[in-house]
């Protein structure tokens, strides 16, 4: 069952755009990842899933149930931890996690025990007092209470110190675990690579790429690296060789296609050094934004 | 309507309700603690009015208020208790909504399984109520002072009934024009200077109507819907500038419901 469904969503503020024609599924316990530059589009379609916003035209679903006139019912069942947190100054921390539960039907307090724990909160802090990776936390508690079905993650580790992110992602591979089914959007590839089964790149408000993590990696470009006496760079003139590049009598270059081609005239030499890798997702990005 | 987030709203507010009461009620009871004095001296003192500059006396309603009378000093003391309970509601109008989205709460909230309209109508049932629990301060005050400082002298209480009632509904029109507005305009980043300009605004172009005589400013500014001079001396409300207020504030309160469910509620930035 897909528990996100995008249509042509379009989104202009006036006349500056926000994301055109988006559309792309998201299936029940998978992790998506969306990824993107700033401004490409990202806290767009999150804001119009969450009904912040509402779309130009075009329309989605979540949960099977239409996000601009069903908003309240698909909300009891989604969390969200912003990019940048803001809760009501005055209140304690205690306080504020009341009343974020008092908006769900079920009891959260056993819920809210465990993740404050976790993320070691005081309970007891003004929010204004609370430092901003502090804040974050309080955040993830907050996203967390109710037992959300859907989860929507906006550049969430920002302000976290790696120790807590390692927390927080293993808190999200736990919640996944359980069913979870999570959105998260980043411009950071590495934590994308490491959470994410599938992703969803966007720029300039259009998708350009959906596609499983690994085919993304297998489908792509290898990274190639040859050491070799008097080796020039002209003898990897082949078809699907680009970005050739020489340093010291060790040549580099991309190369996509039949990988046979590339050993036969690897092995006419004799070679002190060879690797052939998988690019990273931070190259394949690079690709997609030239 | 949540109870949840009308409870929250209200005691969020509760501070200023407290402030803006207090505030009020002094106001009143000691303007209206030298009244006996006006009463006791009343020819002089009309006298003494009768020096000032025209424009000056129009602009205050004394050139129509007999002061020496309670219902008219309390009609002249009236005038600066709108004064206070414009800017009141004022701040809560124009805050209703923007404050939450300045300060990005506004996320927070409507992320939660709650509906425009519930969170609209919560927020706005919220601020109602702490604005007539300022006006039940006044009204409280009002009827002490009188019981103490007017001294039996006779008035009538009908009219009395009609000034005091005449306040719930002058509050109403500045709470939801400032709401309107608060959503018109792009952004609200600070609603004090907002509901300071819309209160004396109002209040300043009553008074020019006052000295201009019969122009037509007395059509827009809900202190001449309302003129306390004019209760005094008719014993009833100006009905057709009742009925424009009324339709006013119903107006702005439909335009504000229609704009804020329509609302795209603005990001970091």
């Amino acid at each position: 069952m897909s528990v996100i469904e995008v249509n042509n969503l379009t989104k202009y503020y006036g006349k500056s755009r926000g994301i055109i024609d988006v559309s792309f599924n998201e299936e029940e316990g998978e992790i998506f990842g969306f990824i993107g530059p700033n401004g490409a589009g990202k806290s767009t379609t999150i804001r119009l899933l969450l009904s912040l916003i509402h779309p130009t035209s075009g329309s989605a679903k979540v949960f099977g149930k239409d996000v601009t006139t069903r908003g309240p019912e698909i909300r009891r069942d989604i969390g969200y931890l912003p990019s940048e947190v803001f809760y009501y100054e005055g209140m304690k921390v205690n306080d504020l996690l009341k009343y974020s539960a008092s908006f769900y039907d079920h009891d959260c307090t056993q819920r809210i025990r465990e993740l404050s724990e976790l993320m070691e909160l005081e309970m007891n802090r003004r929010i204004s007092d609370l430092s901003y990776g502090n804040k974050k936390k309080v955040g993830i508690v907050q996203g967390l209470l109710h037992s959300p079905k859907l989860l929507f993650l906006d550049e969430p580790t920002a302000g976290l110190d790696p120790l807590m992110q390692r927390k927080f992602f293993d808190l999200i591979r736990k919640e996944n675990a359980r069913g979870v089914t999570v959105f998260f959007s980043s411009h950071i590839l590495g934590e994308v690579q490491r959470l994410c089964n599938r992703v969803g790149i966007i720029r300039e408000g259009k998708i350009v790429e959906i596609s499983d993590i690994r085919s993304l990696q297998q489908n792509n470009y290898k990274k190639v690296r040859v050491t070799a006496e008097g080796l020039k760079p002209a003898d990897f003139k082949l078809a699907g060789v680009t970005n050739v590049q020489s340093d010291n009598g060790t040549i580099s270059f991309f190369f996509k296609g039949d990988i046979n081609g590339v050993l036969k005239k690897i092995g006419a030499q004799r070679v002190e050094d060879v690797t052939i890798e998988e690019p990273t997702l931070e190259e394949i990005f690079m690709h997609y934004y030239e | 309507m949540s109870a949840t987030i009308y409870r929250h709203e209200f005691l969020s507010r509760l501070k200023s309700i407290i402030i803006w009461s207090v505030a009020v009620a002094a106001l009143l009871i000691l303007f209206f603690s030298i009244f006996p004095g006006f009463a006791d001296q009343a020819a002089m003192i009309n006298e003494l009015w009768a020096k000032f500059p025209p424009g000056l006396r129009a602009a205050f309603s004394m050139d129509k208020l007999n002061m020496a009378t309670v219902l008219g000093f309390y009609g002249f003391l009236t005038m600066f208790t709108q004064l206070f309970l414009a800017i009141q509601a004022g701040n809560y109008g124009f805050g209703l909504v923007s404050i939450e989205e300045n300060e990005m709460t506004a996320d927070f909230l409507l992320t939660k399984p709650v509906s425009r309209t519930q969170v609209f109508v919560s927020k706005l049932l919220a601020a109602l109520t702490s604005m007539f629990l300022t006006t039940l301060v006044v009204w409280a005050s009002t009827l002490v002072s009188i019981a103490v400082y007017a001294g039996g002298r006779e008035y009538d209480g009908t009219t009395l009934f009609l000034m005091m009632l005449s306040l719930p509904l002058f509050q109403i029109f500045f709470l939801c024009v400032g709401l309107v507005v608060s959503l018109i305009v792009k952004r609200v980043r600070s609603v004090t200077p907002y509901s300071l300009g819309l209160a004396f605004g109002a209040y300043v172009l009553a008074a020019f109507s006052g000295i201009l005589g019969e122009v037509k400013l007395e059509l827009i500014t809900p202190f001449k819907h309302f003129d306390p001079s004019y209760i005094v001396n008719h014993g009833a409300w100006n009905t057709p500038l009742v009925l424009l207020n009324v339709a006013v504030t119903v107006l702005s309160v439909a335009v504000s419901y229609w704009l804020y469910i329509r609302r795209d509620i603005p990001a970091v930035s």
